[in-house]
């Protein structure tokens, strides 16, 4: 098959699969093999596409001519690419995950849960492979309605509260920000093309630059800048999965990747220095008052979400740096983060089917119970904070040295601040569960289904074995810092 | 045969209207409407190719040559519309059997069919014609069976509300009538045409100013130019489904018509844009209805009219990209005729289904719990209209707003921008908490399972699946409204 034809491919299958589990509403076990089939078709894919895009090409699709002058148009470029990677391998593992999530706490509506995860990771590739910003738009907005359904899947009132926030916000950010940005962007360049070197550059200057860089930044509310951040803990009343796959990957990754994609290619690299100089404080506030906030939470996934919110804004900061290594370092840390941070929530979500609990100050002792899956949060932990052998140190690793070669030392404080607070809300969780005694009266629980913990354990092992076999994500990282 | 196409489209409705009435049979009554409706469509379809092809065609009734007789004239904007207002009907008219035959009591329905049918015949004649004068008949035409679909509404607020459009509507055509008369005072014709040509002429300024303004205020209150706006909220609220869905998609948007050909063909508008405050008083009226209406729309408990609110904040999109009298504008404000009539027209028909199946007379945004279980695909539909009139890019009305954003940034009025966003924000909040009912809150027990009847359900999908395709492919709602745009301001500054 042409490379084309398998881009509109890797759009295309998870759709079939949200189609082909629709129709399987009746047969469980079927449904659930859809799901995972479409997964796996999804990784075979965009695997597929690794060979061409390591070779320098860059296959592109045009779809329609959605307005006069603007296509409906896939491209894919290494970082692309990369989220593709990273949210189609998880997707295979979280759907291994869900089947005994879902089935172990006997959830209702779960057709309409396996059917909005695939449209999520549709959208999700969507965004990925968006050859201009209007696209970008269009899978961008997707994302935000099919994973609508999903966050509010309990359909009770916190349900219902968690969804408006989660909707408001983010609908909120990319119609008053977004959108006229990307009109400006269109009437000042008059393409929406993501072009090297950038579309914008010397069209306009000075005050209003940052300020259409302000429209962008916080117009994708889903990278969470504070303080438009407060819809992605409201997303934690969602079944554990989603919160793994889209509340850790999927949807907030696409928020800085669309970061990244303005930043580079539609400021460009030295244009977007002055013009996004302003960002790396404001990413360097987020990370250090999210972790702050994260380390007064006593909710396990409330701290999980407040830690994304904080290394979220490590992507920004490391962006808006735009220097060659942190550019590098910024597409790093969209992987290297997915696989900690979707191992830590599956852990999480492992606690709660196992046992129901839902808060830190509850887990003393629980390791015993549950070894494999501390084990893994663990290696989750480790990963977060940046230290060998865990994926988290080879893009922190990066992220720093591209604030040397900037010389932004704020921003290396920040770096160093935020390290140790990540230990601070992290570590005692690991040492709660393996060392302080459990309480007397607790009835005895094993681990969570075999599933689960299967999952758990791939994904905790991608995360050790992307430390030691980082050669294809370096790759594309360097080939999209242009490194 | 062809050469007769822009008075056949608008005779079929209006000799199948008095057979109807003889017949006095409900099923030949429906069956008349919709063959009418579609002869109709079929007619706007050929004239639409045959202007897109050729140029504007002109037809002199009885063989009179124009400006002595009454000239039909098509022109790149009237083919549009009259696609449009065919379209709808021929969507519309297939499903009505089933709801007029639920709200309506038998000894009346064919009367039902009529009013239809003369106002689909007014409507279209509106459209059509090239005479002043003429274009009154037909307002009155279209007008008076409108009053009588209206009060013939379920619930007895109907004849309230009927009363209410009467009083305003007739107001109105009182105004539009009287520019017309002033206008024919000053030119000595009431063809269109001739009369643009002979205004240049005129050296006496103030009938013309005062014909403009009657035209203005007379469409205004037929369009529910905020704040003329009083009389829709109810007359769509209490009409009968059916009727609701046929007006909300094509009697508002023929009355924006007549305001553009008299804006841009008959006045000059570089005078009437540069030299007179017009374009200021739209966009001020336009900013004021899709504020205040979509607020209203958010805290209106009654869900029909917590869309017809929504109408007149779309109104406002309409003519605000008037008011910016740009090319993008004016793109927006046609393709908004389009994309707003088929998202609403699929909304009204969807709860049409929904009050069929309640039985109920008025129908509580609470009441639409738990709508996803009971009636999924009414609910889906519901959903993908409102995602069109919020704007969300893959929609038709995502167009629209595009284009209304692109224009007021090319006038450089960034506080409009801000503006356009911010009402769409409003509209996806108002229909949000329809959305939110279907979906989340659950069925009241004992509510009765099951979809709509299948063809009313089958009209309103095809309108959401549209909302959709011309969301994605524009060549016809964008295309054919760029072209008309250009048409209008071709060679006028």
């Amino acid at each position: 098959m042409s490379d084309a034809g398998l881009l509109a491919l890797c759009v295309l299958v998870p759709c079939a699969g949200a189609l082909a589990v629709a129709l399987l509403d009746r047969r469980p076990n079927l449904r659930e093999a859809a799901s995972l089939a479409a997964a796996a078709a999804l990784v075979a894919a965009v695997a597929a596409l690794v060979p061409p895009v390591l070779a320098g090409e860059r296959p592109a699709l045009k779809v329609l001519e959605l307005l006069p002058g603007i296509a409906l148009a896939l491209e894919l470029e290494p970082l692309g690419l990369l989220f593709a990677l990273v949210a189609s391998s998880l997707w295979f593992v979280s759907t291994i995950y869900s089947i005994g999530y879902m089935r172990g706490n006997d959830e209702p509506r779960q057709t309409r849960f396996y059917v909005c995860f695939a449209l999520a990771i549709g959208a999700a590739i969507g965004v990925a492979l968006a050859a201009n910003l209007l696209t970008l738009y269009l899978f961008y907005e997707a994302l935000t309605f099919v994973t609508w359904p999903l966050v509010t899947h309990h359909g009770d009132a916190e349900a219902r509260r968690g969804g408006r926030t989660y909707l408001a916000l983010l609908l909120a950010t990319s119609m008053l920000f977004l959108l006229p940005a990307i009109a400006i962007t269109w009437s000042l360049a008059g393409t929406l093309d993501f072009a090297p070197g950038g579309i914008l550059g010397g069209r306009v200057e000075g005050w209003a630059a940052a300020g259409l860089a302000a429209l962008y930044a916080f117009g994708i509310g889903k990278a969470a800048l504070m303080p438009l951040h407060r819809w992605l803990p409201a997303a934690m009343v969602a079944p554990t999965p989603v919160s793994a796959l889209l509340h850790a990957v999927a949807v907030v990754k696409a928020g800085v990747f669309c970061v990244l994609k303005v930043v580079l290619y539609v400021f460009g690299p030295g244009f977007g220095a002055q013009a996004f100089g302003w960002l790396p404080w404001v990413a360097g506030f987020t990370i250090v008052a999210a972790s702050l906030v994260a380390l007064r939470s006593d909710n396990l996934k409330r701290r999980l979400a407040y830690s994304t919110v904080s290394q979220l804004s490590y992507v920004v900061l490391a962006a808006a740096l735009l220097t060659p290594l942190s550019l590098a370092g910024a597409a790093l840390h969209i992987a290297a983060h997915a696989f900690g941070k979707i191992t830590l929530f599956f852990a999480a979500g492992a606690v709660y089917t196992a046992c129901g609990k839902t808060r830190v100050s509850e887990l003393d002792g629980i390791g015993r119970h549950m070894p494999w899956t501390f084990a893994a949060f663990a290696i989750g932990a480790l990963s977060m904070v940046g230290l060998p052998p865990a994926a988290g140190f080879a893009s922190k690793w990066y992220i720093v040295g591209g604030a040397l070669q900037a010389g932004h030392w704020a921003a290396l404080a920040v770096i160093a601040a935020s390290t140790l607070l990540n230990a601070g809300y992290l570590l005692p969780i690991v040492y709660r569960a393996f060392f302080v005694a459990p309480p007397a009266a607790v009835a005895a629980h094993g681990e969570a289904p075999a599933s689960m913990v299967a999952a758990i354990a791939a994904s905790a092992g991608l995360t050790v074995l992307f430390f030691f076999f980082a050669d294809l994500p370096l790759a594309l990282a360097a080939r999209f810092a242009g490194a | 045969m062809r050469e007769h196409l822009p008075a056949l489209q608008v005779v079929l409705p209006l000799v199948a209207a008095p057979l109807i009435v003889l017949a006095r049979s409900p099923r030949f009554a429906w069956l008349a409407a919709t063959a009418a409706s579609y002869g109709a469509l079929v007619a706007a379809v050929l004239l639409a190719a045959e202007v897109a092809a050729g140029g504007t065609v002109s037809y002199a009734i009885g063989s009179w040559p124009p400006p002595w007789g009454i000239e039909y004239r098509v022109d790149p904007l009237s083919a549009f519309v009259l696609v449009l207002v065919a379209l709808t009907a021929s969507l519309v008219a297939p499903y009505a059997e089933r709801s007029i035959g639920a709200e309506i009591a038998a000894d009346r329905r064919y009367l039902a069919y009529a009013m239809y049918c003369l106002c689909l015949a007014g409507l279209l004649g509106m459209v059509a014609t090239g005479d002043a004068f003429n274009l009154f008949v037909f307002l009155e035409i279209a007008s008076l069976a409108t009053y009588v679909l209206i009060a013939l509404g379920p619930q007895r607020r109907a004849l309230l509300a009927a009363y209410q459009y009467m009083l305003m509507g007739t107001v109105g055509a009182t105004f539009y009538v009287i520019g017309v008369g002033l206008l024919y005072l000053m030119t000595g014709t009431l063809n269109l045409a001739d009369m643009a040509e002979r205004l240049h002429d005129v050296q006496e300024l103030r009938p013309v100013l005062a014909a403009l303004a009657f035209i203005t205020v007379g469409m205004g209150l037929k369009l529910a130019l905020f704040p003329l706006h009083q009389w829709l909220p109810n007359a769509y609220a209490c009409a009968p489904s059916m009727v609701s869905a046929f007006l909300a998609a094509t009697a508002t948007k023929v009355s924006v018509y007549v305001l553009l050909r008299y804006y841009y063909t008959v006045f000059d508008p570089w005078a009437l844009f540069e030299r007179l405050p017009t374009g200021e008083v739209l966009i001020a009226l336009s900013v004021a209805a899709m504020l205040v209406a979509s607020l209203v729309a958010v805290y209106e408990p009654d869900v029909k009219r917590l869309f017809a609110w929504s109408s007149v904040a779309q109104i406002g999109y309409i003519t605000l990209g008037i008011g910016l009298d740009n090319q993008a504008g004016l793109t927006a404000a046609l393709a908004h005729l389009l994309n707003h009539g088929i998202a609403k027209g699929a909304i009204f028909v969807l709860l049409g289904g929904v009050a069929l199946r309640a039985g109920a007379g008025a129908l509580g945004v609470a009441d639409l719990a738990g709508l996803a279980a009971r009636m999924p695909l009414t609910a889906l539909g519901l959903a993908i209209a409102g995602l069109s009139l919020i704007g969300v890019p893959g929609t038709a009305g995502f167009v629209t707003k595009w284009y209304l954003v692109l224009g007021a940034l090319e006038r450089g009025l960034w506080w409009l921008v801000a503006v356009v966003v911010a009402s769409s924000l409003l509209a996806a909040i108002y229909v949000w908490r329809v959305v939110e009912a279907a979906y989340l809150r659950p069925a009241p027990a004992g509510a009765g399972r099951g979809e709509a009847p299948a063809p009313m359900l089958a009209a309103a999908m095809a309108m959401a699946a549209l909302c959709v395709y011309f969301g994605f492919e524009t060549s016809f709602n964008v295309g054919a409204a760029r072209e008309a745009a250009d048409f209008l301001t071709r060679g006028l500054r």
